[in-house]
């Protein structure tokens, strides 16, 4: 197998020989496993595995035919070519799950509001389409916004082409095909039963697979660097992959009953597998929620604003601090359980130091804009990455407040809980992702501005009121909830009993759903936006072009 | 040859930049998580916490897969109120054999550590089919598919199999009678209902959907609820031999 | 159980926190050390340089 470098003539290279045969392989091992499989589900997972690795065969050996004797070079001019295709298309992918994410979200609102939403149908049931709503919230959509939003910043930062060949495009449609297992698995009834880790063995060893493709594509890439020193938001970048390979590694250990089962057995098990998930748990929204997304702060708020970021030296403090401490503070979700008392409170410190180095990092992000505040009248963009920011320090400042120990024997349980995560998720993470990706569409589909900045504007205040709606009935809703479970009565007995408190939380709920519409609404405005940007927007002149790749060969 | 040089001491930085993220997140990780495979109040028994039967464990993997979870907890914790509500705090040992564990974060419906002979299982059985027929208020999706689909009575002894590996005292003889068990328990006075409660104390033995024709997953789901919190009996507990 | 919980209590509070100052005070070190301030200046404007 000669390398296409080498030889003159057009000839397959290792990378592309290699996989396509391997595709093939598996494609006729899934097909034997479908074959055998022990549930009707299984061997639909399996049918759509053999799918997928045939036409990634094909469309590999394809590809070859199609595509010039030499790969794409690495410089066109003494300027970087960069690969921005795998990146185009993890955009779009975010942007479709996002709605597709929220949308599930209004859905499961309402059932809770009125529970006929259910239809009496098992994979429309609540049980199944709430982990639907996280995964397609947290990994699909946010998933695809740090993937896209990673391969682009570590190109541009390190001036170097993506590494790898097939490679790229291997970590982007293999991980949304993850997606679409787990997505799938949930309805179906598949699940490991972990809360955010629900995919089960097959998914979680697929999506290991991508996951250390996706690394080494990002670490190869930094290596190949042209500038002396790597930027911060590279390292939380890198901080975010490796953490969370170890975490899915850790919370993921399982046992299959069978290669043709879908079901397995995780090898923790009581105490040691709740403390283990929820070090999962808390890590996932450390390092995948915070991480990734501040690493999107630190590159997207700087170019936005035009000006660099606040303070170098706080972030670099930052970084360290906030990984160094994230991960101690998962017990923080068993308070007052059967775990060891000194692991909650050594989770309780943690999460209040934690505050610390996250209202470091909301400076930075926040100041990086001193002497330039007048842009944020002007630039809705720019806007929704600034206020994300304000909403990340309020989130991170809930947070701490409700691991304290009193406090949470008060709000564990409770709708406090879904308000907090939802003012993060949806002000923090959500608002800095919409940021990136109105940044990004034009510069890779080289178009001069977004299609409308009223767009923006509109989606901006018609969400803003949506999360306030949101998380303000969420407090009010777990609040009350929480202090009607501790109501006694003059004589000493509980006041209400507990479906008395599930009653008192419909008007909660019906206005929860109110904010999440909105949300809804917000983000099909975003993708109209984005559809008529790519299709309508006028281009860079072409004398005025950046170094965008746009005669990249076979993409 | 000095721009070389140069170049392998930054292509080492993103190596030492790797090195140092894994280190500093292993500390605090292994920290909190390795002494609870060491500590007496995590690791110890209590006298009367058994393995799954096989209609029980059948049950709670029907729990899981409806995500039952997303709503219920299973873990009381020692506060004054939740003492009243649910009954005695939950121990670790309770969860001993739990994989994976299912204590859960949310309780938009009630805990159900100590859910165990608290109802009826004619109440389960109305209450899974259309939970508002039994409590007006409630907001639970209702379960009618549970009484029509059948345990796949065969395949739980391979279950039982891989959680014995994973050290779960299933004997060799539990595992062979897996499908003979599961069948006593989900019959109303089974002449061998005495023999299972040999192997699995306290089991108890009817038919729990009230359809003697087939085992059903609302069988295996009720049988599940109805042990859960059971085991250990308080009125013997020591809880100051298991400080914790 | 007793002995175990205060072994790991003099532990966390001798050498866990040692390790967690020493931890921080490299990182200061590390971040605001004067010779590497015209680097992290000039690493700070990476994202606005186009090419």
């Amino acid at each position: 197998m000669a390398h296409a470098a080498a030889a003159p003539t057009k000839q397959m290279t290792f990378g592309e020989a290699g996989s396509s045969l391997t595709f093939a392989v598996l494609a006729f091992l899934c097909l034997i496993i479908a074959a055998k499989a022990y549930t009707p589900e299984y061997a639909f997972h399996a049918y759509l595995f053999t799918a997928a690795f045939a036409a990634s065969a094909f469309t590999i050996v394809n590809r070859y035919y199609d595509r010039p004797a030499e790969l794409p070079p690495l410089t066109i001019g003494g300027k970087p070519n960069y690969n921005m295709g795998p990146v185009k298309f993890s955009t779009i992918a975010a942007v479709i799950w996002g709605i597709a994410g929220f949308t599930i979200g209004l859905l499961i609102a309402l059932q809770l509001a009125f529970p006929a939403l259910n239809f009496d149908t098992a994979w429309l049931s609540f049980g199944r389409m709430r982990p639907l709503h996280t995964s397609a919230v947290i990994f699909a959509f946010g998933g695809n916004v740090l993937i896209a939003s990673s391969l682009y910043v570590v190109q541009r930062t390190c001036r170097a082409r993506l590494v790898g060949d097939i490679t790229p495009w291997f970590v982007v449609l293999g991980y949304n095909f993850f997606i679409v297992i787990a997505g799938t698995g949930y309805l179906l009834g598949i699940t490991q039963g972990k809360e955010y880790a629900e995919p089960e063995w097959y998914a979680d060893l697929w999506l290991t697979v991508v996951w250390v493709a996706y690394l080494l594509v990002f670490l190869g890439t930094i290596m190949r660097r042209k500038e002396p020193h790597i930027y911060v938001a590279n390292w939380f970048y890198l901080a975010f992959i490796l953490t969370i390979a170890v975490l899915h590694l850790g919370n993921n250990a399982s046992i299959p009953v069978s290669i043709f089962s879908p079901k397995s057995y995780i090898v923790w098990s009581g105490v040691q597998d709740a403390l283990v998930q929820w070090w999962y748990g808390h890590n996932a929204v450390g390092f995948f929620l915070t991480a990734g997304f501040l690493a999107i702060m630190y590159y997207f708020i700087p170019k936005r604003a035009e000006r660099p970021v606040y303070s170098y030296r706080l972030s670099i403090i930052h970084f360290w601090a906030l990984i160094f401490m994230y991960i101690w503070a998962g017990p923080h979700h068993l308070h007052y359980t059967a775990l060891p008392d000194w692991a909650q409170t050594l989770g309780m410190v943690f999460s209040v130091m934690l505050w610390m180095p996250s209202w470091g990092g909301m400076i930075n992000g926040l100041m990086t804009l001193s002497g330039a505040w007048d842009k944020l009248r002007t630039d809705p963009v720019l806007r929704l990455m600034v206020v994300s920011v304000a909403f990340y320090g309020m989130a991170t400042f809930e947070g701490p407040l409700m691991s304290v120990k009193a406090v949470n024997s008060l709000s564990h349980y409770t709708d406090w809980t879904i308000g907090h995560v939802h003012s993060g998720a949806l002000g923090w993470v959500a608002y800095v992702s919409f940021g990136a990706i109105y940044c990004l569409v034009p510069w890779l589909w080289n178009k001069k501005e977004l299609y409308s900045m009223k767009a923006v504007s509109w989606h901006f205040w018609i969400s803003t009121l949506g999360i306030v709606l949101y998380i303000s009935a969420m407090w009010v809703a777990g609040i009350l909830q929480g202090l009607m479970w501790r109501a006694y009565t003059s004589l000493g007995f509980l006041e209400y009993s507990f479906i008395e408190t599930v009653e008192a939380m419909h008007p909660f709920y019906v206005i929860r759903a109110m904010g999440g519409a909105l949300f809804v609404i917000g983000s099909l405005i975003m993708a109209w936006n984005i559809w008529k940007t790519i299709t309508t927007a006028e281009s860079v002149e072409e004398a005025a072009l950046p170094a965008q790749p746009v005669l990249v060969a076979a993409e | 040859m000095s721009l070389w040089s140069r170049h392998k001491i930054f292509e080492t930085n993103s190596i030492i930049l790797v090195i140092g993220v894994l280190f500093v997140i292993s500390i605090g990780g292994l920290v909190e998580i390795v002494p609870l495979f060491y500590l007496k109040s995590t690791i110890e028994k209590v006298e009367g916490v058994r393995p799954y039967t096989p209609l029980e464990l059948a049950g709670r993997n029907v729990y899981v897969r409806e995500g039952c979870y997303n709503c219920h907890s299973q873990m009381v914790r020692p506060l004054r109120d939740e003492v009243e509500r649910y009954g005695h705090y939950s121990l670790a040992a309770e969860s001993m054999y739990d994989r994976p564990f299912q204590w859960g974060s949310k309780r938009t419906g009630p805990d159900l550590a100590r859910v165990g002979n608290k109802y009826s299982d004619e109440w389960h059985r109305d209450h899974l089919k259309d939970p508002r027929a039994v409590v007006p208020g409630s907001i639970m999706p209702s379960y009618p598919w549970l009484s029509d689909r059948e345990i796949d009575v065969e395949r739980v002894a391979e279950d039982m199999k891989v959680q014995a590996a994973l050290g779960v005292p299933y004997t060799p003889d539990m595992i062979a009678k897996a499908d003979v068990d599961l069948k006593i328990q989900a019959t109303t006075d089974d002449p061998n209902a005495a023999a299972l409660a040999q192997r699995y104390p306290k089991a108890a033995a009817r038919d729990y959907d009230a359809n003697p024709q087939r085992i059903t997953e609302a069988d295996a789901l009720i049988a599940y609820l109805q042990m859960l919190g059971t085991q250990v009996d308080f009125k013997l507990y020591d809880n100051k031999a298991n400080v914790r | 159980m007793l002995e175990t919980y205060k072994f790991l209590a003099g532990f966390a509070q001798t050498w866990g926190l040692l390790y967690f100052v020493l931890v921080f005070l490299g990182v200061l070190v590390y971040a605001l050390a004067p010779s590497r301030k015209d680097r992290f200046d000039e690493a700070a404007r990476m994202p606005l340089q186009e090419d």
